[in-house]
Protein backbone atom coordinates (compact mmCIF):
# COMPACT_ATOMS: atom_id res chain seq x y z
CA UNK A 1 0.00 0.00 0.00
CA UNK A 2 2.85 2.38 1.00
CA UNK A 3 5.30 1.52 -1.88
CA UNK A 4 6.01 4.43 -4.01
CA UNK A 5 4.10 4.77 -6.88
CA UNK A 6 5.59 4.26 -9.72
CA UNK A 7 5.46 5.56 -13.98
CA UNK A 8 3.95 2.82 -14.72
CA UNK A 9 1.45 2.75 -12.79
CA UNK A 10 0.71 6.57 -14.16
CA UNK A 11 0.55 5.19 -17.10
CA UNK A 12 -1.95 2.13 -16.12
CA UNK A 13 -3.95 4.93 -14.03
CA UNK A 14 -4.60 6.65 -17.81
CA UNK A 15 -5.28 3.42 -19.39
CA UNK A 16 -7.29 2.00 -16.65
CA UNK A 17 -5.34 -0.96 -16.20
CA UNK A 18 -4.15 -0.09 -12.94
CA UNK A 19 -3.94 -3.01 -10.50
CA UNK A 20 -7.30 -2.11 -8.36
CA UNK A 21 -5.53 -2.76 -5.19
CA UNK A 22 -3.04 -0.10 -6.19
CA UNK A 23 -5.59 2.94 -7.20
CA UNK A 24 -5.82 4.12 -3.88
CA UNK A 25 -2.27 4.81 -3.64
CA UNK A 26 -2.20 6.51 -7.09
CA UNK A 27 -5.35 8.77 -5.89
CA UNK A 28 -4.03 9.59 -3.31
CA UNK A 29 -0.50 10.76 -4.92
CA UNK A 30 -2.36 12.71 -7.51
CA UNK A 31 -4.25 14.37 -4.99
CA UNK A 32 -0.69 15.84 -3.21
CA UNK A 33 0.28 16.13 -6.99
CA UNK A 34 -1.69 18.45 -8.77
CA UNK A 35 1.07 18.63 -11.44
CA UNK A 36 0.64 15.03 -12.14
CA UNK A 37 -2.54 14.97 -12.07
CA UNK A 38 -2.87 17.57 -14.87
CA UNK A 39 -0.58 15.54 -17.12
CA UNK A 40 -2.38 12.25 -16.35
CA UNK A 41 -5.70 14.08 -18.00
CA UNK A 42 -3.87 15.62 -20.54
CA UNK A 43 -3.45 11.70 -21.53
CA UNK A 44 -6.35 10.48 -21.11
CA UNK A 45 -7.36 13.40 -23.68
CA UNK A 46 -5.14 12.39 -26.07
CA UNK A 47 -6.37 8.87 -25.62
CA UNK A 48 -9.78 10.41 -26.43
CA UNK A 49 -8.41 12.41 -29.84
CA UNK A 50 -6.62 9.38 -30.91
CA UNK A 51 -9.68 8.04 -31.18
CA UNK A 52 -11.35 10.51 -32.29
CA UNK A 53 -9.39 11.15 -35.04
CA UNK A 54 -9.23 7.49 -36.33
CA UNK A 55 -12.37 5.55 -35.62
CA UNK A 56 -13.96 7.17 -38.62
CA UNK A 57 -11.51 4.60 -40.71
CA UNK A 58 -13.71 1.78 -38.77
CA UNK A 59 -16.63 2.74 -40.83
CA UNK A 60 -15.22 3.43 -43.87
CA UNK A 61 -15.97 0.59 -46.81
CA UNK A 62 -13.33 -2.20 -47.14
CA UNK A 63 -11.61 -1.32 -50.33
CA UNK A 64 -12.20 -4.14 -52.52
CA UNK A 65 -8.04 -5.02 -52.67
CA UNK A 66 -8.15 -5.95 -49.57
CA UNK A 67 -10.33 -9.06 -50.03
CA UNK A 68 -9.04 -10.07 -52.59
CA UNK A 69 -6.60 -13.05 -51.20
CA UNK A 70 -10.02 -14.34 -49.19
CA UNK A 71 -12.02 -14.09 -52.50
CA UNK A 72 -8.94 -16.11 -54.42
CA UNK A 73 -8.76 -18.56 -51.01
CA UNK A 74 -6.20 -20.27 -53.02
CA UNK A 75 -3.59 -20.62 -50.51
CA UNK A 76 -5.41 -21.35 -46.61
CA UNK A 77 -4.82 -25.21 -46.64
CA UNK A 78 -6.52 -26.11 -42.90
CA UNK A 79 -4.54 -28.46 -41.25
CA UNK A 80 -6.36 -32.27 -40.73
CA UNK A 81 -4.21 -33.33 -37.78
CA UNK A 82 -3.86 -30.67 -35.20
CA UNK A 83 -0.06 -29.41 -35.42
CA UNK A 84 2.49 -29.01 -32.69
CA UNK A 85 1.01 -26.03 -30.87
CA UNK A 86 2.77 -22.69 -32.53
CA UNK A 87 4.02 -20.00 -30.40
CA UNK A 88 1.45 -17.28 -30.63
CA UNK A 89 3.66 -15.26 -32.38
CA UNK A 90 5.16 -17.47 -35.28
CA UNK A 91 8.75 -16.28 -35.98
CA UNK A 92 8.12 -17.17 -39.38
CA UNK A 93 6.00 -14.05 -39.52
CA UNK A 94 9.06 -12.38 -38.69
CA UNK A 95 9.93 -11.64 -42.33
CA UNK A 96 11.62 -14.64 -43.82
CA UNK A 97 9.59 -13.62 -47.01
CA UNK A 98 10.83 -9.62 -47.95
CA UNK A 99 8.04 -7.59 -47.14
CA UNK A 100 7.64 -5.89 -51.11
CA UNK A 101 4.68 -4.96 -52.95
CA UNK A 102 1.62 -6.77 -52.72
CA UNK A 103 1.91 -10.05 -54.36
CA UNK A 104 -0.56 -11.08 -57.23
CA UNK A 105 -2.88 -13.67 -56.40
CA UNK A 106 -2.39 -16.33 -56.78
CA UNK A 107 1.14 -16.64 -56.09
CA UNK A 108 3.17 -19.10 -57.97
CA UNK A 109 4.06 -20.58 -54.36
CA UNK A 110 0.24 -20.95 -53.42
CA UNK A 111 -0.40 -22.51 -56.52
CA UNK A 112 2.42 -24.88 -56.90
CA UNK A 113 2.03 -26.08 -53.50
CA UNK A 114 1.91 -30.07 -53.80
CA UNK A 115 -0.65 -31.90 -52.49
CA UNK A 116 -3.44 -29.01 -51.63
CA UNK A 117 -6.13 -31.27 -50.42
CA UNK A 118 -9.18 -30.68 -53.47
CA UNK A 119 -11.72 -32.18 -50.73
CA UNK A 120 -12.09 -28.96 -48.73
CA UNK A 121 -13.07 -27.15 -51.45
CA UNK A 122 -16.48 -27.80 -50.52
CA UNK A 123 -16.24 -27.23 -47.47
CA UNK A 124 -14.52 -23.80 -48.63
CA UNK A 125 -16.93 -22.54 -51.20
CA UNK A 126 -19.50 -20.79 -49.14
CA UNK A 127 -16.97 -18.86 -47.25
CA UNK A 128 -15.07 -18.02 -50.89
CA UNK A 129 -18.70 -17.08 -52.08
CA UNK A 130 -19.26 -14.71 -48.87
CA UNK A 131 -15.92 -13.27 -49.14
CA UNK A 132 -16.83 -12.34 -53.36
CA UNK A 133 -20.33 -10.90 -51.97
CA UNK A 134 -18.69 -7.98 -49.89
CA UNK A 135 -15.96 -7.98 -53.23
CA UNK A 136 -18.47 -7.05 -54.90
CA UNK A 137 -20.27 -4.72 -52.45
CA UNK A 138 -17.01 -2.72 -52.48
CA UNK A 139 -16.20 -2.93 -55.77
CA UNK A 140 -19.01 -0.60 -56.48
CA UNK A 141 -18.19 1.72 -54.11
CA UNK A 142 -14.67 1.42 -55.24
CA UNK A 143 -15.53 2.18 -58.84
CA UNK A 144 -17.10 5.13 -57.95
CA UNK A 145 -14.58 6.59 -56.03
CA UNK A 146 -11.75 5.74 -58.48
CA UNK A 147 -13.96 7.49 -61.12
CA UNK A 148 -13.91 10.53 -59.12
CA UNK A 149 -10.17 10.29 -58.60
CA UNK A 150 -8.98 10.33 -61.59
CA UNK A 151 -8.83 13.79 -62.96
CA UNK A 152 -9.63 12.97 -66.38
CA UNK A 153 -12.95 12.32 -65.27
CA UNK A 154 -13.69 15.52 -63.65
CA UNK A 155 -16.15 17.51 -64.89
CA UNK A 156 -14.67 20.62 -64.85
CA UNK A 157 -11.18 19.23 -66.67
CA UNK A 158 -10.57 21.17 -69.94
CA UNK A 159 -8.75 18.02 -72.00
CA UNK A 160 -7.08 20.97 -73.68
CA UNK A 161 -5.73 22.47 -70.75
CA UNK A 162 -4.80 19.35 -69.11
CA UNK A 163 -2.86 18.62 -71.99
CA UNK A 164 -1.10 21.43 -72.01
CA UNK A 165 0.20 21.31 -68.37
CA UNK A 166 1.11 17.25 -69.12
CA UNK A 167 3.00 18.70 -72.29
CA UNK A 168 4.57 21.37 -69.61
CA UNK A 169 5.63 18.33 -66.70
CA UNK A 170 7.28 16.51 -69.63
CA UNK A 171 9.42 19.35 -71.18
CA UNK A 172 10.91 20.29 -67.79
CA UNK A 173 11.56 16.51 -66.62
CA UNK A 174 12.62 15.96 -69.59
CA UNK A 175 15.52 18.90 -69.67
CA UNK A 176 16.16 18.44 -65.64
CA UNK A 177 17.32 14.44 -66.34
CA UNK A 178 19.04 15.89 -69.41
CA UNK A 179 20.76 17.73 -67.69
CA UNK A 180 21.51 15.70 -64.63
CA UNK A 181 22.57 12.64 -67.09
CA UNK A 182 25.04 15.34 -68.68
CA UNK A 183 26.71 16.10 -65.02
CA UNK A 184 27.10 12.11 -64.28
CA UNK A 185 28.51 11.08 -67.33
CA UNK A 186 30.48 13.89 -69.08
CA UNK A 187 33.11 14.21 -66.47
CA UNK A 188 34.05 10.04 -66.80
CA UNK A 189 37.36 10.16 -68.03
CA UNK A 190 37.64 6.08 -68.49
CA UNK A 191 34.00 5.08 -69.08
CA UNK A 192 32.76 7.77 -70.99
CA UNK A 193 30.51 5.96 -73.16
CA UNK A 194 29.05 2.44 -73.43
CA UNK A 195 29.70 1.88 -77.49
CA UNK A 196 32.21 4.44 -79.01
CA UNK A 197 32.31 6.11 -82.03
CA UNK A 198 34.46 3.59 -84.14
CA UNK A 199 31.42 1.23 -83.68
CA UNK A 200 28.54 4.09 -84.30
CA UNK A 201 26.78 1.82 -87.10
CA UNK A 202 26.31 -0.70 -83.81
CA UNK A 203 25.64 2.03 -81.46
CA UNK A 204 22.82 4.00 -83.64
CA UNK A 205 21.39 0.24 -84.21
CA UNK A 206 21.51 -0.95 -80.80
CA UNK A 207 19.77 2.44 -79.38
CA UNK A 208 17.46 2.45 -82.05
CA UNK A 209 16.13 -1.01 -80.95
CA UNK A 210 16.10 -0.41 -77.64
CA UNK A 211 14.08 2.81 -78.24
CA UNK A 212 12.04 1.52 -80.55
CA UNK A 213 12.58 4.40 -83.06
CA UNK A 214 14.65 5.07 -85.69
CA UNK A 215 17.50 7.33 -84.20
CA UNK A 216 20.34 9.07 -86.09
CA UNK A 217 23.16 10.59 -84.33
CA UNK A 218 24.05 14.10 -85.87
CA UNK A 219 27.48 15.09 -86.96
CA UNK A 220 28.81 18.27 -85.17
CA UNK A 221 32.41 18.30 -87.32
CA UNK A 222 30.92 21.32 -88.82
CA UNK A 223 30.64 23.30 -85.29
CA UNK A 224 34.66 21.57 -83.83
CA UNK A 225 32.37 18.70 -81.74
CA UNK A 226 32.96 14.64 -83.14
CA UNK A 227 30.86 12.07 -81.69
CA UNK A 228 32.64 9.76 -78.78
CA UNK A 229 29.47 7.23 -78.59
CA UNK A 230 26.34 6.74 -76.78
CA UNK A 231 24.89 4.83 -74.38
CA UNK A 232 21.24 3.42 -72.91
CA UNK A 233 20.10 5.23 -69.92
CA UNK A 234 16.67 5.06 -68.06
CA UNK A 235 14.53 7.74 -68.47
CA UNK A 236 11.00 8.58 -66.81
CA UNK A 237 9.05 5.14 -68.22
CA UNK A 238 11.72 3.62 -70.45
CA UNK A 239 14.58 3.38 -72.07
CA UNK A 240 16.25 6.91 -73.34
CA UNK A 241 19.73 7.56 -75.22
CA UNK A 242 22.36 9.67 -74.56
CA UNK A 243 24.91 10.76 -77.24
CA UNK A 244 28.27 12.12 -76.34
CA UNK A 245 30.71 14.92 -78.13
CA UNK A 246 33.65 16.43 -77.61
CA UNK A 247 35.82 19.52 -79.29
CA UNK A 248 39.81 19.39 -79.67
CA UNK A 249 39.90 20.98 -76.20
CA UNK A 250 37.56 17.63 -74.72
CA UNK A 251 35.17 19.67 -73.51
CA UNK A 252 31.87 17.53 -74.05
CA UNK A 253 28.24 17.81 -75.21
CA UNK A 254 25.68 15.39 -74.76
CA UNK A 255 22.33 15.30 -76.56
CA UNK A 256 19.50 12.99 -74.88
CA UNK A 257 17.11 11.27 -76.87
CA UNK A 258 13.83 10.40 -75.37
CA UNK A 259 10.52 8.79 -77.50
CA UNK A 260 8.70 9.34 -73.84
CA UNK A 261 6.57 12.36 -74.64
CA UNK A 262 2.57 11.76 -74.93
CA UNK A 263 1.83 15.01 -75.26
CA UNK A 264 2.75 14.33 -79.26
CA UNK A 265 3.48 17.88 -79.94
CA UNK A 266 6.07 20.27 -81.53
CA UNK A 267 7.29 22.79 -79.17
CA UNK A 268 10.45 25.44 -80.52
CA UNK A 269 13.45 25.52 -78.74
CA UNK A 270 13.63 26.14 -75.00
CA UNK A 271 16.91 26.73 -72.68
CA UNK A 272 17.23 25.76 -69.21
CA UNK A 273 20.35 26.31 -66.77
CA UNK A 274 20.71 23.74 -64.60
CA UNK A 275 23.67 25.11 -62.21
CA UNK A 276 26.49 24.47 -64.29
CA UNK A 277 24.61 23.14 -67.30
CA UNK A 278 22.94 24.50 -69.86
CA UNK A 279 20.45 22.37 -71.62
CA UNK A 280 18.58 23.47 -75.22
CA UNK A 281 15.24 21.26 -75.63
CA UNK A 282 12.40 20.42 -77.52
CA UNK A 283 9.93 17.96 -78.50
CA UNK A 284 8.80 16.38 -81.69
CA UNK A 285 5.90 14.04 -82.02
CA UNK A 286 7.31 11.64 -79.40
CA UNK A 287 10.59 12.27 -79.62
CA UNK A 288 12.30 14.78 -76.99
CA UNK A 289 15.91 16.12 -77.46
CA UNK A 290 17.81 17.92 -75.43
CA UNK A 291 21.79 19.38 -75.83
CA UNK A 292 23.46 19.80 -72.40
CA UNK A 293 26.87 21.54 -72.07
CA UNK A 294 28.68 24.01 -70.30
CA UNK A 295 28.65 26.47 -72.53
CA UNK A 296 27.14 29.78 -73.11
CA UNK A 297 23.93 29.99 -73.90
CA UNK A 298 24.35 31.37 -77.66
CA UNK A 299 27.07 29.40 -78.38
CA UNK A 300 25.39 25.91 -77.12
CA UNK A 301 22.29 27.23 -79.12
CA UNK A 302 24.03 26.95 -82.39
CA UNK A 303 24.81 23.48 -82.30
CA UNK A 304 21.36 23.24 -81.13
CA UNK A 305 20.19 24.88 -84.30
CA UNK A 306 22.48 22.25 -86.29
CA UNK A 307 21.59 19.44 -84.54
CA UNK A 308 17.94 20.19 -85.40
CA UNK A 309 18.27 20.59 -88.65
CA UNK A 310 19.91 17.59 -88.88
CA UNK A 311 17.03 15.75 -87.24
CA UNK A 312 14.96 17.41 -88.95
CA UNK A 313 12.77 14.82 -91.26
CA UNK A 314 13.96 14.58 -94.43
CA UNK A 315 17.22 16.38 -94.09
CA UNK B 1 -12.16 -23.80 -39.08
CA UNK B 2 -14.34 -21.42 -40.84
CA UNK B 3 -14.83 -19.13 -37.68
CA UNK B 4 -10.97 -18.11 -38.49
CA UNK B 5 -11.52 -16.44 -41.43
CA UNK B 6 -14.41 -14.86 -40.23
CA UNK B 7 -12.63 -13.50 -37.20
CA UNK B 8 -9.66 -12.37 -39.72
CA UNK B 9 -12.13 -10.80 -42.22
CA UNK B 10 -13.86 -9.11 -39.20
CA UNK B 11 -10.21 -7.62 -38.12
CA UNK B 12 -9.59 -6.14 -41.21
CA UNK B 13 -11.50 -2.09 -39.80
CA UNK B 14 -9.23 -2.42 -36.76
CA UNK B 15 -6.22 -3.46 -39.18
CA UNK B 16 -7.13 -0.11 -41.35
CA UNK B 17 -7.38 2.39 -38.67
CA UNK B 18 -3.90 1.49 -36.71
CA UNK B 19 -2.44 1.33 -40.02
CA UNK B 20 -3.40 4.93 -40.85
CA UNK B 21 -2.92 6.29 -37.74
CA UNK B 22 0.92 4.38 -38.04
CA UNK B 23 1.44 5.70 -41.17
CA UNK B 24 -0.04 8.79 -41.27
CA UNK B 25 -1.77 7.88 -45.02
CA UNK B 26 -4.60 6.10 -46.75
CA UNK B 27 -2.70 4.65 -49.40
CA UNK B 28 0.17 3.15 -47.61
CA UNK B 29 -1.57 2.34 -44.92
CA UNK B 30 -4.27 0.34 -47.50
CA UNK B 31 -0.63 -1.65 -48.94
CA UNK B 32 0.41 -2.38 -45.59
CA UNK B 33 -3.51 -4.13 -44.68
CA UNK B 34 -3.24 -5.88 -48.09
CA UNK B 35 0.06 -7.25 -47.32
CA UNK B 36 -1.08 -8.23 -43.74
CA UNK B 37 -4.11 -10.03 -44.82
CA UNK B 38 -2.66 -12.23 -47.51
CA UNK B 39 -0.03 -13.04 -45.29
CA UNK B 40 -2.44 -13.52 -42.98
CA UNK B 41 -4.29 -15.51 -44.96
CA UNK B 42 -1.11 -17.87 -45.82
CA UNK B 43 -0.85 -18.53 -42.56
CA UNK B 44 -3.94 -19.22 -41.18
CA UNK B 45 -3.77 -22.89 -40.68
CA UNK B 46 -0.76 -22.24 -38.35
CA UNK B 47 -2.66 -20.11 -36.21
CA UNK B 48 -4.07 -21.66 -32.81
CA UNK B 49 -7.68 -21.66 -32.96
CA UNK B 50 -8.74 -19.98 -29.68
CA UNK B 51 -5.91 -17.88 -29.13
CA UNK B 52 -6.36 -13.96 -30.27
CA UNK B 53 -6.54 -13.62 -33.64
CA UNK B 54 -6.00 -9.69 -33.42
CA UNK B 55 -2.67 -9.82 -31.45
CA UNK B 56 -1.71 -12.38 -34.29
CA UNK B 57 -2.95 -10.53 -37.08
CA UNK B 58 -0.86 -6.98 -35.52
CA UNK B 59 1.76 -8.93 -34.78
CA UNK B 60 1.95 -9.71 -38.75
CA UNK B 61 1.70 -6.54 -39.29
CA UNK B 62 4.24 -4.84 -37.03
CA UNK B 63 6.70 -7.05 -38.72
CA UNK B 64 5.64 -6.26 -42.01
CA UNK B 65 6.42 -2.71 -41.28
CA UNK B 66 9.68 -2.76 -39.66
CA UNK B 67 10.58 -4.48 -42.51
CA UNK B 68 9.48 -2.15 -44.64
CA UNK B 69 11.36 0.26 -42.83
CA UNK B 70 14.59 -1.09 -43.43
CA UNK B 71 14.27 -0.86 -46.88
CA UNK B 72 14.38 2.44 -48.56
CA UNK B 73 11.45 3.48 -50.26
CA UNK B 74 10.82 6.00 -53.42
CA UNK B 75 8.79 8.78 -51.82
CA UNK B 76 5.15 8.60 -53.41
CA UNK B 77 2.68 11.11 -53.49
CA UNK B 78 -0.72 10.10 -52.13
CA UNK B 79 -3.33 10.03 -55.02
CA UNK B 80 -6.71 9.82 -52.50
CA UNK B 81 -6.64 13.66 -51.93
CA UNK B 82 -10.00 14.28 -53.17
CA UNK B 83 -11.85 11.13 -52.03
CA UNK B 84 -14.65 11.50 -49.93
CA UNK B 85 -13.12 10.67 -46.06
CA UNK B 86 -15.88 10.06 -43.90
CA UNK B 87 -16.83 12.48 -41.11
CA UNK B 88 -14.56 12.77 -38.62
CA UNK B 89 -16.34 12.75 -35.20
CA UNK B 90 -14.12 14.57 -33.10
CA UNK B 91 -15.45 16.59 -30.32
CA UNK B 92 -15.51 20.30 -31.00
CA UNK B 93 -14.42 20.79 -27.73
CA UNK B 94 -11.31 19.31 -27.83
CA UNK B 95 -9.53 22.10 -29.26
CA UNK B 96 -7.37 19.46 -31.58
CA UNK B 97 -7.10 20.45 -35.18
CA UNK B 98 -7.41 17.00 -36.89
CA UNK B 99 -4.30 17.15 -39.27
CA UNK B 100 -2.16 18.17 -36.27
CA UNK B 101 -2.61 14.93 -34.31
CA UNK B 102 -1.50 13.38 -37.51
CA UNK B 103 0.91 15.58 -37.82
CA UNK B 104 2.40 15.13 -34.12
CA UNK B 105 2.09 11.31 -34.65
CA UNK B 106 4.71 11.43 -37.36
CA UNK B 107 7.00 13.20 -35.39
CA UNK B 108 7.02 10.67 -32.98
CA UNK B 109 10.10 7.59 -32.82
CA UNK B 110 7.65 4.78 -34.85
CA UNK B 111 8.28 2.27 -31.73
CA UNK B 112 6.80 5.08 -29.89
CA UNK B 113 4.15 5.52 -32.44
CA UNK B 114 3.22 1.88 -32.06
CA UNK B 115 2.68 1.45 -28.47
CA UNK B 116 0.94 4.67 -27.73
CA UNK B 117 -1.36 3.20 -30.67
CA UNK B 118 -2.14 -0.04 -29.91
CA UNK B 119 -2.85 1.04 -26.20
CA UNK B 120 -4.95 4.16 -26.84
CA UNK B 121 -7.12 3.00 -30.40
CA UNK B 122 -6.65 -0.85 -29.86
CA UNK B 123 -6.87 -0.53 -25.86
CA UNK B 124 -4.75 -3.27 -25.46
CA UNK B 125 -3.49 -4.90 -22.61
CA UNK B 126 0.46 -3.54 -22.03
CA UNK B 127 0.71 -7.47 -21.93
CA UNK B 128 -0.58 -7.61 -25.49
CA UNK B 129 1.38 -4.76 -26.56
CA UNK B 130 4.59 -6.47 -25.40
CA UNK B 131 3.42 -9.76 -27.31
CA UNK B 132 2.53 -8.42 -30.09
CA UNK B 133 5.67 -5.94 -31.04
CA UNK B 134 7.69 -8.27 -29.18
CA UNK B 135 9.07 -6.54 -26.93
CA UNK B 136 9.77 -6.26 -22.55
CA UNK B 137 6.94 -5.14 -20.50
CA UNK B 138 9.41 -2.15 -19.16
CA UNK B 139 9.83 -1.41 -22.75
CA UNK B 140 6.39 -1.25 -23.53
CA UNK B 141 5.66 1.23 -20.22
CA UNK B 142 8.89 3.21 -21.39
CA UNK B 143 8.05 3.75 -24.86
CA UNK B 144 4.22 4.54 -23.85
CA UNK B 145 5.72 7.12 -21.23
CA UNK B 146 7.92 9.07 -24.17
CA UNK B 147 5.04 8.92 -26.79
CA UNK B 148 2.37 10.42 -24.90
CA UNK B 149 5.06 12.94 -23.40
CA UNK B 150 6.36 13.80 -26.58
CA UNK B 151 3.10 14.10 -28.22
CA UNK B 152 1.20 16.14 -25.73
CA UNK B 153 4.25 19.11 -26.03
CA UNK B 154 4.10 18.48 -29.85
CA UNK B 155 0.15 19.61 -29.89
CA UNK B 156 0.49 22.41 -27.39
CA UNK B 157 3.59 24.17 -29.18
CA UNK B 158 2.34 26.31 -32.44
CA UNK B 159 5.27 25.79 -34.01
CA UNK B 160 4.90 23.45 -36.64
CA UNK B 161 7.44 21.89 -38.99
CA UNK B 162 6.73 22.76 -42.94
CA UNK B 163 5.33 19.63 -44.53
CA UNK B 164 7.61 17.80 -46.46
CA UNK B 165 7.81 19.08 -50.40
CA UNK B 166 7.60 16.41 -52.81
CA UNK B 167 10.54 16.87 -55.03
CA UNK B 168 9.73 16.44 -59.05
Amino acid sequence: MNSPVTEAELQAWVDDQLAPARRGAVDDYLLLHPDEAARLQAYRTQNAALRARYDAVLDEPVPPALLLPLAAGAAYTPARAPEPAPAPLPPSAAGAAPASRPQPWPTDEAAARPGRPAANDGFWRPLRAAAMALLTLAGGAGGWWLHDALPGNRADADPGRLAQAQAERELGGLAHRAALAHAVYSPEIKHPVEVGADQEQHLVAWLSKRLGAPLHAPHLGAQGYELVGGRLLPGQSGPVAQFMYHDAGGARLTLYVSTEQTANQETGFRFAQEGQVGVFYWIDGKFGYALSGNLSKPALGKIANAVYAQLEPGA
Amino acid sequence: MPDASASLIACIPRLRRYARALLGERAGADDLVQETVERGWRKLASWRPGSDMRAWLFGIMHNLHVDQQRKPVLATEPLDDDLPVAAPNAEPSSGLALRDMDAALLQLPSEQRAVLLLVALEEMTYDEVALVLNIPLGTVMSRLSRARERLRLLMQSPARPAPLKVVK
